[in-house]
């Protein structure tokens, strides 16, 4: 099944200053959001395949766009995150059916690597809702400077019969980390978390 | 001269590919970008602020042609604008005001002259403020396929003393438009308005 695609809204964040202090390099992400028909919607149905294709889809495409919103190669994106926002028609298990089976392998074959889990946050709810897009270090996961979430939300969606997927990336962690724990230069990227 | 200081900025670009009726040939894309400045006012009253709209004409003009390259880069598919501002709760609306001169020759001088006024909104309002940017027809502005609006917002900004200023352009009509009214193809383009 291929995604009926409404809309695409892509976004990109730069932070120059954080409480008056220079942010050298500016720290910058970028989400790509899809608007898609959910074929589901209204009805309980019991195989989920034709989302999780969907979710393959939308993985290669919505990465692409971000890391070209973003204007750097692939493999230079450092954190990533994924978020989908049901319309009221849909369940939730429709969000699980996009992000979690098949996404993830094309989010990482054009980021060249990604060892670690691609967090993920999911909901129900109207147009405009607000999808926070939990953000992770993609090869260590316990990175701690690259804990970070990334809000999203598209006015008009998703209607009822709608479903909203997020992919967010970045070049950068947060501005200004300083609260210890693993930093980005002293991974080992291997096992996904350190 | 006063620097303007920028804390962050945000570009969000909308591909329309379809609102429930045919799909586009070519989709329709609406975007905006946002600077979250500091507002040099905040806090108090000051009488001769006019200085500060001169202040903004680089970044104006840096807001325009970063806008304009994130819809493709040329100039010419730029068929609809708008600006605006939202002023935090430590400022007044006079300081949005400040944007209307430089906002929007910036986006005329880019575009290479365009003839219709640039519709705008602003308000002072809080943190995660969403505004509806009006969208016109640069050349016309009674163009009906034309009037259209982009909602923006700042998930952490403005603070009680930031500025958001706003540029939004449109590479074309509604995705559906059938409401009637001036058309785009039958223009003078001469007045601004017809």
């Amino acid at each position: 099944m291929k995604a009926n695609i409404r809309k695409i809204v892509t976004f990109v964040e730069e932070t120059r200053s954080e409480m008056g202090r220079a942010v050298t390099p500016p720290t910058r992400r970028a989400a790509a959001v899809a608007v898609i028909e959910n074929p589901y919607a209204g009805q309980y149905v019991e195989d989920l395949s034709g989302l999780i294709d969907i979710g393959e889809e939308l993985g290669a495409m919505l990465t692409e766009r971000a890391v070209a919103a973003l204007g750097i190669p692939g493999a230079q994106a450092q954190s990533y995150g994924k978020a989908a926002a049901v319309g009221e028609n849909g369940e939730l298990e429709h969000a699980a059916a996009i992000l979690h089976p098949k996404l993830g392998a094309p989010v990482r074959k054009a980021l060249g690597k990604g060892a670690a889990l691609i967090p993920s946050s999911k909901k129900r709810g109207g147009p405009g809702v607000a999808l926070d897009v939990p953000l992770g270090h993609k090869d260590a996961a316990f990175v701690r400077s690259h804990f970070d979430g990334m809000e999203v939300r598209v006015a008009d969606a998703p209607r009822a019969n709608e479903i909203v997927v997020a992919v967010a990336i970045t070049d950068s962690g947060r501005p200004h980390p300083r609260v210890g724990g693993l930093q980005h230069s002293e991974i080992k990227g291997e096992d996904g978390l350190r | 001269m006063p620097s303007v200081d920028i804390r962050k900025r945000i570009v969000t670009v909308e591909d329309i590919f379809h609102e429930g009726g045919p799909k586009a040939a070519t989709p329709y894309r609406r975007a905006a970008i946002l600077s979250v400045i500091k507002n040099p006012f905040a806090g108090r009253y000051v009488e001769d602020i006019v200085g500060f709209s001169d202040d903004l004409k680089p970044l104006g003009l840096d807001m325009a042609l970063a806008l304009i390259a994130a819809l493709g880069g040329d100039p010419k598919a730029i068929q609809g604008y708008g600006k605006g501002a939202i002023v935090g709760a430590a400022g007044e609306i006079e300081h949005g005001a400040l944007w209307h001169v430089p906002g929007g020759y910036a986006m005329r001088e880019a575009l290479g002259g365009a003839k219709a006024i640039v519709p705008s909104a602003k308000k002072v309002a809080g943190v995660g403020a969403r505004l509806d940017v009006p969208i016109t027809h640069i050349d016309a502005s009674y163009v009906r396929s034309h009037f259209d609006a982009i909602e923006i917002g700042v998930v952490d900004g403005p603070r009680a003393d930031e500025i958001v200023l706003v540029l939004a352009m449109t590479t074309g009509a509604r995705v559906h438009d059938r409401a009637g009214g001036l058309k785009a193809s039958e223009i003078k383009g001469q007045d601004g308005l017809r």
